[in-house]
C-alpha cells in the first residue's frame, strides 16, 4: 500500500483537458488558441491570455523544432495537459524526444543550440518571465515535459513590471 | 499574410497578425532574398497588424541584423504595441534596433 501525504496549499482540480497532436508547426498556433479557449471561463485579461498563449507557443515549438528536431513527422507526437485548480491554471507539454542534457544550461537566456534556425534562446526565458512558475524534466533520448503554472485572475497593473 | 516593399534602400516588411515559429521560416527566407537580391542596406519591420509574438520574432529580427549589420546598415521597428516592445526590450534588442512609432 501507497500512502501520500502532500501537504502543498493547492485547490482541487476543477477542470481538464488533454491533447496529443502530430509535432508539425501548424499546430502551434492550435495549441495556443486551445490553452486560451481553455481559461476563458476565468474571465482572463488581454494580458494574462497574452501570456498564456506565448508561453504554450514556446514550449511547443521547443517539442517540434528541438525535441523532435524539426522532422515535422506526424507520427512525433506531442501532448498537452492543461489543469484548473480554482483560478490557478497548470499547463504540462510533453514531447518523447532527444531530451535535454543540461537543463539548467539550456534554461539560460539566450542560450540555443539552433542559432542557424534562426533561435534567439530566449524561449524559456520567456516561459519563465510570463508564468508565475516553471518546472523542467528531461532526459537524453527520453523526451521532455515542461510544467507551467500561472494564477489567473489578477489585476494586469500588479503584474506588470514597468 | 507579410508582405515587402523596397523603397530605396530600405526592405519594409508588413509582418502579420501572429508571429510564431511556423511564419517565421517563411519571413525569414522571403526577406533574405531580397536583401540578396534588390541589395538593400536597412530593413524596417511593421508590427502595425501583430498582435502576437514569440521569440521566433526576435530571431528574425537578429537574423536580418546580423546579415545586414556588417555592412553598415540598421534595423528599424515601426508600430510596435506595448507589449511588442516589452518583449524587445527583454531580450536586450533595444541597442540594436531603432524602435519607433
Ligand atoms: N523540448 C526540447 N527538447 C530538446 N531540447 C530542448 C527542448 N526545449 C529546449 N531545448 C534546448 O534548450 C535550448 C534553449 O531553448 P529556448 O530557450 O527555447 O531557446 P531556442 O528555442 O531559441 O533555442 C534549445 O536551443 C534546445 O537546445
Ligand atoms: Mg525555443
Amino acid at each position: 500500500m501507497i500512502e501520500i501525504v502532500d501537504k502543498r496549499d493547492v485547490a482541487a482540480i476543477t477542470n481538464k483537458m488533454q491533447i496529443e497532436f502530430a509535432a508539425v508547426s501548424d499546430n502551434e498556433s492550435f495549441a495556443r488558441m486551445a490553452a486560451a479557449a481553455f481559461i476563458t471561463p476565468l474571465n482572463p485579461t488581454m494580458e494574462e491570455l497574452s501570456d498564456v498563449k506565448t508561453a504554450v507557443s514556446e514550449a511547443v515549438t521547443n517539442a517540434i523544432i528541438h525535441g523532435y528536431e524539426n522532422r515535422n513527422d506526424v507520427n512525433d507526437i506531442v501532448m498537452m495537459n492543461c489543469v484548473l485548480r480554482g483560478d490557478v491554471l497548470e499547463v504540462e507539454i510533453i514531447d518523447q524526444g532527444v531530451g535535454i542534457e543540461n537543463v539548467k544550461e539550456a534554461m539560460e537566456p539566450l542560450y540555443t543550440t539552433r542559432p542557424d534556425m534562426d533561435r534567439s534562446g530566449m524561449g524559456f526565458a520567456f516561459m519563465e518571465a510570463f508564468m508565475d512558475n516553471l518546472e523542467v524534466h528531461s532526459d537524453v533520448d527520453c523526451g521532455t515535459a515542461v510544467k507551467m503554472y500561472k494564477k489567473i485572475g489578477i489585476s494586469p497593473w500588479i503584474g506588470s513590471e514597468e | 499574410m507579410e508582405d515587402f516593399k523596397v523603397i530605396d534602400n530600405y526592405l519594409m516588411i508588413r509582418l502579420p497578425n501572429e508571429i510564431d515559429h511556423h511564419k517565421s521560416v517563411d519571413i525569414s527566407s522571403k526577406a533574405d532574398r531580397y536583401i540578396m537580391s534588390q541589395k538593400v542596406g536597412n530593413v524596417v519591420f511593421d508590427f502595425e497588424r501583430t498582435t502576437f509574438m514569440d521569440s521566433s520574432g526576435i530571431g528574425i529580427i537578429l537574423g536580418r541584423y546580423k546579415k545586414i549589420s556588417c555592412f553598415g546598415g540598421k534595423v528599424y521597428a515601426v508600430n510596435a504595441d506595448g507589449r511588442i516592445r516589452r518583449i524587445l526590450m527583454m531580450s536586450g534588442l533595444q541597442d540594436i534596433v531603432e524602435i519607433m512609432d
